[in-house]
C-alpha cells in the first residue's frame, strides 16, 4: 500500500519527558511551580535549613531573646563581579555586609532573609557555591537565614547573580552607639589594614597584572563590637567602612555628629601591596572599600582598653589608632601628612577612576 | 614601601625645607609643569610648608585638562555609534564635553569601556572582531610610546577594527607660550620627570637659553620636589638659568631612545588645540600618512561639531599659571567635581581638582 506521505509515521512511544534542568538556571526555576520548589527544596533550605525556613511558610514568625531592648533591621543589596574573588564571593559578602551593619548598631545579629536574583543560563554549580559559602558565613556569624525567595531573569538581564538581604539583631538595654555621638577629644580607631577587598575584587577582574596575593577582608565583625562593648563604657561611634572607603566613612560621621576629625597619615593601616597598587592606579586607600573593617570612635580614656580588646579578636588583630575628633572645623575631615602638612579628605565625587600616567 | 618610602621621609623634607628658607632672599614664581605633581605637592601639604616668598603655580601638564573640546566632542559622537567599542583611560569619562561626558554617553547605551593601557584596547579588537574598537590616545608625550605600540601591535595582528582617536601634545611648545606671553609671571620650572623619562631633557637646554629660566627636572614624591625646588631657587638666587636634573634615578639627557624611535615612526608634528590656551603651533603629534588606517577621525565621519565652553571657567588662565582655581568665582560654586564646568576640574592631575580635593579652597 502506498503510503500517504502527509500523515507523519510514528515510530513508537515518544511522550516528552520533561528535562530535567539540573545543571543550569532556566527561566522555569523562577515559574513558582514545581521547578522552583525543587530548587528552593534542594538547593537552598537543604544547606541553609533550620526551623524556620524550614516551615515553608509566608514568613517567619520568631521570638525575640528578651522582651527588653530594642530591634535592629536592615538591608542590602549584593552586585559582585567577579563572583568568586580572593577571600570570598558575593554569598558570604551578602550575609557579613548585612551583619556588620547590624553590629555597628550595636545589635547581636539574628535573623537574615535573602532574596535571590538569578540569571537563565548560571550553572546551578555556582548557585550552589553561593549557598555553601553563606551557610559557612552564617553559622561564622551565628545568624539564621529564615526567609528567602528566588527570581530568575532572563538572559542578559542580570550578571550571573544578585543577592538583596535583610538583617534583624537585638540590641541589649544601654548600647547607644550612632554617628551622631562623636565627641571632641575622642579616639578615632580602625580594626586592620584599609582597601584590601576593593583592590582584591579590582585585581579579580584582571587586566591589572600584579601578580600579588591581595585578598579580600570580607567578614563578619560583630564579635570585635561584642569586645568593644565588654571593654568599654564610651563607644560612642562604630561604622564598617564599605563603599566610598574610611574617608567616605569619617565624613559621614564628621557632619552626623558636626565635628572635625583630624587623622595622622603615618598611622594609617595599608599594606604594602595594596599600597603599590594603589600608587600604580592612581587610587587612594582611604577611599577604597572594605568589607571586615570596624571603625571605632571612642573616649579617649578608653582608647587603649579598646585596642587592646579588639587586638584579641579574630579580625581585630590590626587594630590601630588613626586619629581624634575635634570641635573644629565642624563636618571636615582634615589629614596630618607624614611630612607635617595638613589637607583635606574630602568624600569620593562619583566613581573612582584610574588615572592616565 | 620600597622606592616610595624613602622619598616621603619627613626628616629629609624637612631639612631640605630649612635649607631653602636660608636660601631664598626675594619672591620668586615657580611654576610645576605636571599635573600629578600638583597634587602630590597639595596631597601631602607641601605648599604649606614652603617659605612664603616662593608661589607655585600650576602648569598645562594635564593631559585630561588640555584635550580639547571639539576632540572630546567628537569621543563622545563616535562612542555613541552603535558599532563601537570605545575604550580610554579612566580619567577622560567625566571630562565635560559640550553637553554631556562620556559616562552619559555609557549611560544612554554607549559601550564605553576603562583599559588600563592601550594594549588592552588592542586584546579587546582580537576579542571583539565583529566591533569596531576605537581608544582615545591623549596624553603628552608620557604615554606615546605605549599608545603608538598599540598601533603598531594592531598592524602586526593585521587587525582591521582597530582604531585611535589622537590627541597628543608636547611639553616644550607649551613652555614657549608660556613664556612668550606678555602676561608671564614664571620664573623657573619644574620639568615633568616622567615625560623626561621618555624624551630626556636636552629639549629644554635652548629654553632655558633663550627665556633665561631655570629648569629642574624633578620626580614626584614629597622628597623629590623640594629638592626640585631647592635646585631652582639656588639657581634664581645665583642668578642661573640651566637645566638640571633631580630625577636622575629615573631620566637621563638623552631619554629612552627606543621609544623615541617608535614615536617618530608612528607619529609626526602637527598644530594642536589646546583647552583653555588656543592654537599652539607643532604642539602635538598625530598619526603619520602611513598609519592613517588606524586613524579613527578618518575612519569614523564625525561632523563638524560646534563646541562651546562654559563661560565662567577660567580653566585657560589656570593652566598658564596666569591665576589660581581659588580666583574662579565658579570654584567650589557652580563648579565641582561632581558638576565640572572644566576639565582642570575633573582630572586626578587638574589643579582645580586637587584644590578641591585637599582643601584648599579657602
Amino acid at each position: 500500500m502506498k503510503r500517504d506521505e502527509a500523515i507523519p509515521v510514528m515510530e513508537g512511544a515518544v511522550c516528552p519527558v520533561p528535562l530535567a534542568h539540573d545543571v543550569t538556571v532556566v527561566m522555569g526555576h523562577g515559574s513558582g511551580g514545581r521547578m522552583t520548589h525543587d530548587l528552593v527544596q534542594r538547593r537552598f533550605q537543604r544547606v541553609l535549613g533550620n526551623p524556620a525556613l524550614e516551615q515553608g511558610d509566608d514568613a517567619a514568625v520568631l521570638r525575640l531573646p528578651q522582651a527588653a531592648g530594642r530591634l535592629a533591621i536592615t538591608t542590602d543589596a549584593h552586585i559582585v563581579a567577579p563572583l568568586f574573588f580572593p577571600g570570598g564571593d558575593i554569598g558570604r559578602l551578602a550575609v557579613c555586609g548585612t551583619v556588620n551593619d547590624l553590629a555597628v548598631m550595636g545589635a547581636h545579629p539574628l535573623w537574615l532573609t535573602a532574596s535571590f536574583i538569578l540569571e537563565e543560563g548560571l550553572p546551578l554549580a555556582t548557585l550552589d557555591r553561593v549557598i555553601e559559602s553563606m551557610r559557612v558565613a552564617a553559622e561564622e556569624a551565628g545568624v539564621a537565614i529564615v526567609a528567602g525567595d528566588t527570581k530568575v531573569a532572563e538572559r542578559g538581564k542580570a550578571d550571573g547573580l544578585f543577592i538583596s538581604t535583610a538583617g534583624v539583631g537585638w540590641v541589649p538595654e544601654g548600647r547607644e552607639a550612632s554617628g551622631r555621638l562623636a565627641r571632641p577629644g575622642d579616639a578615632v580607631l580602625v580594626s586592620g589594614p584599609l582597601g584590601d577587598h576593593g583592590i582584591a575584587v579590582l585585581e579579580a577582574r584582571g587586566g591589572l597584572g600584579l601578580a600579588s596575593d591581595i585578598v579580600s577582608d570580607v567578614a563578619p565583625i560583630h564579635g570585635l563590637v561584642e569586645a568593644l562593648f565588654e571593654a568599654c563604657r564610651q563607644v560612642h561611634v562604630l561604622r564598617d567602612p564599605t563603599r566610598g572607603g574610611l574617608a567616605t566613612t569619617l565624613n559621614e560621621i564628621a557632619r552626623q555628629s558636626s565635628v572635625g576629625i583630624e587623622l595622622d597619615e603615618s598611622a594609617i593601616p595599608v599594606r604594602p601591596a595594596v599600597q603599590s597598587a594603589c600608587e600604580l592606579l592612581g587610587m587612594d586607600p582611604l577611599y577604597v572599600a572594605n568589607e571586615g573593617r570596624l571603625v571605632a570612635i571612642i573616649a579617649a580614656a578608653e582608647a587603649e582598653a579598646a585596642l587592646q580588646a579588639l587586638r584579641r579578636t579574630r579580625y581585630g588583630e590590626g587594630a590601630v589608632r588613626i586619629g581624634r575628633v575635634l570641635a573644629d572645623p565642624a563636618g571636615r575631615v582634615l589629614m596630618r601628612t607624614a611630612i607635617g602638612g595638613t589637607r583635606l579628605v574630602d568624600m569620593l565625587a562619583g566613581e573612582m577612576l584610574p588615572r592616565i600616567c | 614601601m620600597k622606592h616610595l618610602d624613602e622619598y616621603r621621609q619627613a626628616h629629609l623634607v624637612q631639612g631640605i625645607l630649612e635649607d631653602l628658607r636660608r636660601r631664598v632672599t626675594r619672591p620668586w614664581v615657580i611654576m610645576e609643569i605636571c599635573g600629578g605633581q600638583t597634587h602630590s605637592i597639595v596631597r601631602h601639604g607641601l605648599d604649606q610648608l614652603l617659605p612664603e616668598a616662593i608661589e607655585l603655580v600650576h602648569g598645562p601638564g594635564c593631559p585630561v585638562c588640555v584635550t580639547s573640546l571639539e576632540l572630546i566632542d567628537k569621543a563622545q559622537a563616535i562612542a555613541a555609534r552603535p558599532e563601537v567599542i570605545f575604550a580610554s583611560y579612566g580619567d577622560m569619562l567625566r571630562v565635560p564635553g559640550s553637553g554631556r561626558d562620556l559616562f552619559a554617553v555609557r549611560a544612554a547605551g554607549g559601550d564605553v569601556r576603562v583599559v588600563y593601557s592601550p594594549l588592552d584596547a588592542v586584546r579587546l579588537a582580537q576579542e571583539n572582531p565583529g566591533r569596531q574598537v576605537v581608544f582615545f590616545a591623549i596624553g603628552f608625550e608620557t604615554t606615546a610610546p605605549a599608545n603608538v605600540m598599540s598601533v603598531l601591535q594592531a598592524r602586526a595582528l593585521g587587525l582591521r577594527n582597530y582604531s585611535v582617536l589622537v590627541s597628543h601634545v608636547c611639553v616644550p611648545p607649551a613652555m614657549h607660550a608660556i613664556l612668550g606671553s606678555p602676561h608671564n609671571r614664571v620664573q623657573g620650572f619644574l620639568a615633568a620627570g616622567h615625560v623626561c623619562t621618555v624624551m630626556g631633557y636636552h629639549e629644554y637646554e635652548p629654553i632655558a637659553a633663550r627665556y633665561g629660566v631655570p629648569i629642574v627636572v624633578t620626580g614626584f614624591e614629597p622628597l623629590d620636589l623640594v629638592q626640585g625646588i631647592r635646585l631652582t631657587v639656588e639657581q634664581l638666587e645665583s642668578g642661573r638659568a640651566e637645566v638640571e636634573n633631580a630625577y636622575a634615578r629615573a631620566v637621563t639627557r638623552e631619554g629612552n631612545a627606543a621609544a623615541q624611535q617608535v614615536i617618530g615612526q608612528v607619529f609626526e608634528i602637527c598644530d594642536r588645540n589646546w583647552r583653555g590656551i588656543g592654537r599652539i603651533p607643532a604642539s602635538g603629534w598625530r598619526l603619520r600618512p602611513e598609519y592613517a588606517e588606524f586613524d579613527a577621525e578618518q575612519r569614523f565621519e564625525v561632523q563638524a561639531l560646534r563646541s562651546e565652553e562654559s563661560p565662567l571657567c577660567i580653566a585657560g588662565q589656570i593652566l598658564q599659571g596666569l591665576r589660581r582655581p581659588a580666583d574662579c568665582r565658579a570654584f567650589g560654586g557652580p563648579c565641582t567635581p561632581e558638576h565640572p564646568l572644566g576639565a582642570t576640574m575633573v582630572s586626578s592631575e587638574g589643579a582645580c581638582a586637587a584644590y578641591y580635593r585637599y582643601g584648599r579652597s579657602a
